[in-house]
């Protein structure tokens, strides 16, 4: 996983609650056995009017012009929800998100996405509302800085907090799995104490 | 200190919990299948890695297979190299696998807990949201994505920060008729579909605890539908008649040792929980989703709402989104609302409890000459093998077929359509799935949430039915 200390970048205004894993990545592209490929598919059946993906839709936010470089998104409360697939966040940074910018999250949603170095940022409801009225005149440059949990845009600036670990990790590009390795004997302690039907 | 069951679970379970890092919790039980396991292999190999526990995981394969054929490569060659991909896998690591057309293969859901795989206390993790239905054991089960399927494979443990408690109680008794489905979708009517995001809700009341094990699966299974990071139901005598005997249950003293300390299991008296909801269940009626999430729902008797009945203006907005996409005026009533297509199946309804309620239905409607109507396709998907040869030894699989059902065989199917069991466009069906999510079921195809029994009804009479009125329980 790359590190992640502070990235600017151009805010894309998603404004719709509850967006489902099943729209940001829909089934039908789920039947992949690689970890690549998903970032053209990413809200596909929005962003296309047609199944196979030839047709633009003109009215769906990502296909305006002045979005094509976006690459954080300003969603709407319950972003992530449903479906576990950790394809939707593959397919969100595949598109090339590396910031994703909420007043809540989906539970396991949240999760994928530290665990691949998306950093869901989460802000008040008024904070987001004012995003979105900014994103509204102008296309607007945000600058993320996860090392002081600041958003900040001109003179306007928003704190985020984030769990410490999971700060470090991002922070680190830490690989988890290799972290949790150098804890084998506190895992083999644990099952050493289980009893045999367990 | 009187303590919640979540924390009772959490605590037996903390391996490790090094300041500043979040706490590593053991991990008793990981399902695996065909869509979310393979690139978690392939880091496992990439890195060098052993799978440390193959003895506690266990793969099905159910996501993407047919429902017409026990064929692996009947669902296409995209599906049919995802499932062999899992074969090698299973092969390569020594996981033991319930493949195609095994007596064991079914709905990762139904599977684990029918074998007695699903025990109470264990953690269970499954990359599938719909984890959450083993919760109804009293085991802290929750879906994880694939990052952390590999995170499970190579140290059987999991990262996780702590969740507040909500405990929801349903006082009472719910009236005739009235299903699990609509319990669960009478809550999530409540709290809204985000309303327990960052919670582990536990359920309990009189209307609770006289659910059977099926009926349990089902309410903990929509628990993600509002947000809960699990749903829990403190084990009972309900559970421990369920689990004995079952072929991975432990057997003679591992049985009582076993027993003896589920029965440990619950929320102390007093225990406090950071959020709570009442329900009275006598005054919960059918429910029917009229939205694009499970929290646009409404009882069978209502209308279909105006988007200016909601004053925060999100929800106006999203009930304004979701007439649109589901083609629907508000005011019209929920009974005038005609299907084409009727889906029963899937993790929150295929279980034989669900299929004999669904059955029970059908005959009383056949007694009155009626069949499925004939602008009607309907499906009815069971669980798992096991619930297939049971529903066909009790004669509800010839119920459904004589009716003009389509007796499938089981898997995912409709509830997602990876495999060809897809809606089309502007198809309107009532589902017994568990999410109505836009092209959920199909590009373009509206999906109603519903019981077993209201898409048995909804079949035959090509809408829907408030069967208060019906005397289904006279019927046979």
């Amino acid at each position: 996983m790359d590190k992640f200390e502070s990235h600017t970048g151009l805010v894309v205004p998603l404004d719709m609650a509850n967006v489902d894993t099943d729209q940001i990545i829909p089934k039908q592209f789920l039947q992949k056995t690689e970890r690549v490929g998903f970032g053209q598919h990413a809200f596909h059946d929005w962003r296309y009017l047609d199944s196979e993906g030839t047709q633009p839709n003109p009215d769906f936010v990502l296909n305006a012009p002045q979005y094509q470089d976006a690459s954080i998104l300003l969603a709407r409360e319950n972003f992530g929800c449903g479906s576990s697939r950790e394809h939707a966040p593959w397919a969100l940074q595949e598109y090339g998100f590396k910031v994703i910018i909420a007043p809540s999250f989906a539970d396991i949603f949240y999760a994928n996405c530290i665990n691949i170095g998306i950093v869901p940022v989460q802000l008040s409801h008024e904070e987001i509302n004012e995003l979105f009225a900014l994103t509204k005149g102008a296309e607007i440059s945000l600058t993320v800085d996860l090392l002081n949990n600041k958003v900040s845009f001109q003179e306007k600036c928003y704190t985020f907090s984030l769990d410490k670990f999971h700060q470090y990790c991002l922070e680190n590009g830490v690989d988890s799995v290799g972290w949790t390795l150098k804890k084998l004997d506190a895992i083999e302690g644990y099952e050493a104490k289980q009893a045999n039907w367990q | 200190m009187a303590t919640t069951l979540y924390e009772k679970l959490w605590q037996r379970h903390v391996v490790d919990h090094t300041p500043g890092e979040t706490p590593l919790l053991y991990v008793d039980r990981h399902l695996i299948h065909e869509v979310t396991s393979p690139q978690a292999f392939a880091n496992l190999r990439f890195h060098d890695r052993a799978l440390r526990r193959p003895d506690k995981t266990i793969a099905v394969m159910d996501h993407n297979i047919s429902t017409r054929q026990a064929d692996i490569a009947a669902a296409g060659a995209a599906a049919e190299n995802q499932l062999r991909t899992l074969e090698k896998n299973c092969e390569e690591f020594g996981i033991k696998l319930f493949g195609m057309g095994h007596k064991n293969q079914g709905i990762v859901h139904v599977m684990g807990p029918e074998l007695g795989i699903t025990q109470p206390g264990q953690i269970i993790v499954c990359g599938d949201s719909h984890t959450a239905t083993h919760g109804a054991f009293g085991a802290l089960a929750f879906g994880i994505g694939t990052s952390e399927v590999e995170h499970v494979f190579a140290t059987q443990t999991l990262r996780q920060t702590k969740a507040k408690t909500m405990r929801i109680e349903v006082r009472g008794e719910v009236g005739v008729g009235i299903s699990a489905k609509d319990i669960i979708l009478a809550i999530i009517g409540k709290t809204g579909s985000a309303g327990a995001t960052g919670y582990v809700v536990e359920y309990c009341g009189d209307a609770i605890t006289a659910l059977s094990m099926e009926e349990r699966m089902t309410i903990c299974n929509m628990s993600i539908e509002f947000g809960a990071k699990a749903g829990l139901i403190a084990p009972d005598k309900t559970t421990f008649d369920y689990l004995q005997h079952k072929e991975y249950a432990p057997k003679l003293s591992d049985w009582d040792a076993a027993v003896a300390d589920w029965k440990t299991l619950k929320s102390d008296e007093g225990a406090e929980f950071d959020a709570e909801l009442v329900l009275e269940g006598s005054e919960i009626k059918a429910q029917v989703t009229w939205g694009t999430t499970p929290g646009q729902v409404t009882s069978v008797d209502a209308t279909v709402p105006a988007p200016e009945q909601f004053s925060d203006p999100v929800e106006k907005d999203s009930c304004a989104k979701a007439l649109n996409y589901m083609g629907l005026t508000a005011g019209t009533k929920i009974t005038d609302i005609d299907i084409n297509k009727v889906f029963i199946g899937s993790c929150t309804n295929s279980r034989i409890e669900d299929l004999r309620a669904a059955a029970k239905v059908v005959a009383h409607f056949v007694k009155q000459g009626k069949n499925v109507a004939s602008n009607v396709d309907a499906i009815v998907v069971p669980g798992s093998y096991r619930v297939r040869e049971q529903a066909e030894q009790e004669g509800l699989a010839k119920i459904f077929s004589d009716a003009g059902f389509e007796w499938r065989l089981p898997g995912c199917s409709m509830c997602l359509g990876m495999n060809d069991d897809k809606l089309a466009e502007g198809d309107r069906c009532a589902s017994t799935s568990n999410r109505n999510f836009e092209g959920r079921q199909g590009r373009g195809s509206r999906t109603h949430l519903v019981s077993p029994e209201m898409a048995a009804a909804a079949a035959i009479e090509g809408r829907f039915v408030d069967l208060s009125s019906e005397n289904i329980n006279e019927a046979h």
